[in-house]
């Protein structure tokens, strides 16, 4: 799995290329600036992933207490943080043209932002909250009742008023993509993204595990030269 | 049970000999309020429109000192750790300091909500029971994640800039829900606010609940 993972994500992102710049039609109403909706909304898909499986192998770790599930909800709120980045970034150059404005209080955007923020606070209570063992149980507390106040913010920002499009949701008067290529364009980025974030996550992990075996190793140097002098 | 009721009496207690907590708590809404309303410096038909904004930004800003205030007490002289020590459920500490967050944070409404309505030109008196039952929706939201954030921030290094960064962005479908509603009430009384309450509600026991059952991992060794 570790050796397939970059050529396989090395593939699937240049096919997701291909297809979003060669073969996808221009769309009628907004031109060109539309295709940049491959990559936002794959992103925002990969940002929910990474922020639930912070939930979930937070779980686990108050459950079980497994190191491996710490480091999976760390890296998972850290490869979650920066897709929900890319969406916030991707978001608003689509949106100038479009809205003639870089942001709007929309439901969507409102809620975007909150989750970045809450797991940005995530990031930094691991990053500054000091180093000792409790943080990662505090952590896990943070990375369950974040992801308990996901469906609130989903509520409560519909009491906003909203002007972002619903595509895929046909509720809100959005057509779903009509053309093939567009949908093709979609999943195919979606996958690259996805790909690409599982590899990053297992980089992280494997990232952190070194770090505490290296701590382990230096500990017991010291331990080892106290008994010799 | 019994424990939670010891551990709110305490708490009252400590409050009331020193009154340091809720005086602080009081001033601070208070300026608030003010900084608030002259920040937008409203004009007498806008300035209704503002109240419930106001007033909810005001709640959770000072709620955050007065909740954080609390646990710092209990860190001096390690307090925490002989009410840990003492054959008490975790889940009854939580019940226990919830319970004497809430009643604080109720006397601050006491005096900001009355103080909003008399600064932005809002008849509070004729919406009273409803107003009064979402401001206690509010209360309890807000305690309940603050009781356990609270608690977290106490124990990590940088804690005074850690509680308001957790906490904040948590908090904002509480904010949302508890402007709409008290907006859907001032006007028009409850019902059109059953929006903000449904998220104020559901807000209220996801987190009672999840405090109830994860303070135990935040404060034990």
């Amino acid at each position: 799995m570790r050796r397939v993972l970059p050529p396989l994500t090395g593939l699937a992102m240049l096919a997701a290329l291909v297809l979003v710049f060669l073969l996808v039609p221009t769309e009628a109403d907004m031109g060109i600036v539309q295709r940049i909706f491959y990559f936002h909304v794959s992103s925002a898909w990969v940002a929910f992933l990474g922020f639930f499986l912070v939930a979930g192998a937070s779980a686990v770790y108050l459950w079980n207490g497994a190191p491996t599930a710490d480091r999976l909800a760390y890296a998972g709120a850290e490869v979650g943080v920066v897709f929900c980045t890319l969406v916030l970034v991707t978001g608003p150059i689509w949106a100038r043209p479009i809205w003639g404005v870089w942001w709007t209080w929309d439901p969507r955007l409102t809620m975007t932002v909150v989750l970045w923020a809450i797991y940005s606070s995530y990031l930094m209570l691991r990053a500054f909250g000091g180093g000792d063992a409790a943080i990662a149980r505090y952590a896990a507390v943070l990375g369950i009742v974040g992801v308990l106040d996901i469906p609130l913010i989903v509520v409560s920002v519909r009491l906003l008023r909203g002007i972002h499009p619903a595509v895929i949701t046909r509720t809100q008067g959005g057509t779903g993509l009509a053309d093939p290529w567009m949908r093709a364009g979609l999943l195919v980025s979606a996958l690259a993204l996805i790909l690409l974030a599982a590899w990053l996550v297992d980089l992280r992990v494997r990232g952190a595990q070194l770090e505490d075996e290296v701590a382990a190793l230096r500990r017991e140097m010291d331990a080892r030269r106290g008994e010799v002098a | 049970m019994r424990d939670a009721l010891a551990i709110l009496a305490k708490d009252l207690r400590i409050e009331w000999r020193t009154r340091e907590g809720i005086s602080s708590v009081f001033v601070l809404g208070v300026l608030l309020v003010v900084v608030l309303t002259m920040a937008h410096d409203p004009s007498p038909e806008t300035a209704p429109t503002l109240a419930p904004g106001v007033l909810w930004a005001a709640f959770v800003l000072t709620g955050m000192l007065g909740v954080q205030r609390g646990f710092l007490l209990e860190r001096e002289n390690d307090c925490l750790a002989g009410l840990l020590g003492a054959p008490v459920d975790p889940a009854a500490i939580y019940a226990g300091k919830l319970a004497a967050n809430v009643v604080l944070l109720a006397v601050m409404q006491a005096v900001v909500v009355p103080l909003v309505g008399l600064f932005l030109h809002v008849d509070l008196a004729a919406r009273l029971p409803a107003l009064l039952l979402v401001c206690l929706l509010g209360n309890v939201g807000f305690a309940s994640l603050a009781t356990l954030f609270g608690a977290l921030a106490a124990r990590v290094r940088a804690r005074e800039v850690m509680l308001p960064l957790l906490l904040l962005p948590l908090l904002v479908p509480l904010l949302i829900g508890a402007v709409q509603a008290t907006r859907a009430v001032l006007v028009g009384g409850l019902a059109g606010a059953s929006g903000g309450l449904g998220v104020l509600v559901a807000f209220d026991v996801i987190f009672g609940v999840a405090g109830w059952l994860l303070f135990a991992y935040v404060v034990r060794d």
